[in-house]
């Protein structure tokens, strides 16, 4: 039976971008479906009634929710080929690790950068920037987080790549002289040609942050 | 080489009590490390230097950190007994969501049930009840989460359980009158020798949760 892989998506998501990446990197044929948040699908709320967020992955007509999580599934599942995550168990951790890091630390600063402004988006550049600097040291002289191979660190640090330049944008600053490392390790992610494939040019993304901020009254 | 496993960890810790369970289901020697945690022991902030959090778990010198990571090593390294995760990864990948739903939505509203008051006490015990008849939905006629077999997502949730007296007691209110099946689901669990082993007395607990409370909530 062949696999049908459905992803319920939206274009500027650095979430979705994980799931397209992970997919694209194993070379699954797979339909996406663009979401439309503010009048989600009846797909996407019977998929997903815990949170009702994309991305989901639809495989064979089973649900998996949350992005990391559905990188790791497509990881057990097509397993033939690019790993994603390592094989070593200690590795394993430290990728986890990292990983939840990234959501915990990178994902409030970034929001904020984007919606707000004055003090608040100024001290939300600081934690961004502070939060970056600790993912650099952790990169060290490595092309990627995994090592001399794109991971699942990586992965889960292209979502947030792609959003650099609108962020550096709207709250006027540089990212490449506060961690040229990272920028250095985040330009050969971007290069990459299952990321190249899943991402959408900075352009439409700035054009897509400054729509937000109108909503947000900013 | 023998494994040298020490856990540093804080006796009423949810969290703690995930990684004391697992290391137990797969009959793990391990040296348990009591932190002070208003003065945290020079080793827990080199092993932990992000989060400086408990519980670390130090394997051969190496630290694993984040609870719920170190219950996934444990049951990678420790492969040959009582797995902790399912083998198929339709299976893993539910039980790392609600792992995961019980990280974001549980320890949150918990919180505000015992060191709040007032209308945001009311607001966080209605969130909490919420999320708990979720989770009873999610667990549904099964024995444990995860099926027939006690895993991941029972080890993610069970320590909260060592917490529900202070809840009930600080907020007026009875988890079993809203959630009965899962009162029985936890019942089950406190049968498992590991589960026994590893989790302090509610009351104790409950003492533990009434002197912090007063940090928070000066009478």
């Amino acid at each position: 039976m062949a696999d049908e892989v459905i992803l319920l998506d939206f274009w500027p998501s650095p979430f979705g971008v994980r799931a397209r990446i992970a997919l694209r990197e194993k070379g699954v044929e797979f339909e996406y479906r663009e979401e439309n948040l503010r009048d989600k699908s009846p797909l996407l709320l019977q998929m997903n009634p815990v949170y009702k967020k994309i991305p989901v992955l639809i495989h064979n007509g089973k649900p998996v929710c949350e992005s990391m999580n559905v990188v790791q599934y497509i990881d057990e599942v097509w397993s033939d080929k690019n790993p994603i995550l390592p094989s070593d168990p200690y590795q394993r951790a430290q990728a986890r690790f990292w990983v939840d890091f990234v959501d915990t630390k990178l994902f409030e600063p970034a929001d904020k950068i984007w919606q707000t402004k004055g003090e608040e988006q100024e001290t939300a550049k600081k934690e961004y920037i502070e939060a970056l600097k600790t993912l650099e040291s952790e990169l060290g002289d490595k092309p990627y987080f995994g090592g001399d191979t794109f991971g699942f660190v990586d992965i889960a640090m292209t979502g947030y790549y792609s959003w650099f330049e609108a962020s550096e944008k709207l709250a006027n600053f540089s990212i490449e002289p506060e961690c040229p490392t990272l920028m250095a390790s985040a330009k050969r992610c971007l290069q990459r040609e299952s990321v190249v494939k899943s991402l959408h040019d900075s352009e439409k993304i700035l054009a897509f942050a400054y729509k937000i901020r109108k909503i947000y009254c900013v | 080489m023998a494994n040298e496993v020490i856990l540093l960890d804080f006796w009423p810790s949810m969290f703690g009590m995930r990684t004391r369970i697992a290391l137990r289901e797969k009959g793990v020697e391990f040296e348990y490390r009591e932190e002070d945690l208003r003065n945290k022991s020079p080793l827990l902030l080199q092993m932990n230097p992000i989060h400086k959090k408990i519980p670390v778990l130090i394997h051969n010198g190496k630290p694993v950190n984040e609870s719920i990571i170190q219950v996934q090593y444990i049951d990678e390294v420790w492969s040959h007994k009582n797995p902790i995760l399912p083998s198929d990864p339709y299976q893993r990948a539910q039980a790392r969501f609600w792992a995961d739903f019980i990280d974001k939505k549980l320890y949150d509203a918990q919180r505000k049930v015992w060191a709040t008051k007032g209308e945001e006490q009311e607001a966080g015990k209605k969130d909490f009840i919420e999320i708990l008849k979720t989770l009873e939905s999610e667990l549904g006629d099964k024995p444990y989460f995860g099926g027939d077999d006690f895993g991941y997502v029972d080890i993610a949730l069970i320590g909260f359980y060592t917490w529900f007296p202070a809840y009930e007691k600080f907020a007026n209110f009875s988890i079993e009158s809203e959630v009965p099946k899962l009162i029985a689901w936890v019942k089950k669990c406190l049968q498992r020798e590991s589960v026994a082993k590893s989790l302090p007395d509610p009351e104790k607990v409950t003492e533990f949760v009434s002197e912090l409370r007063k940090k928070f909530v000066p009478e």
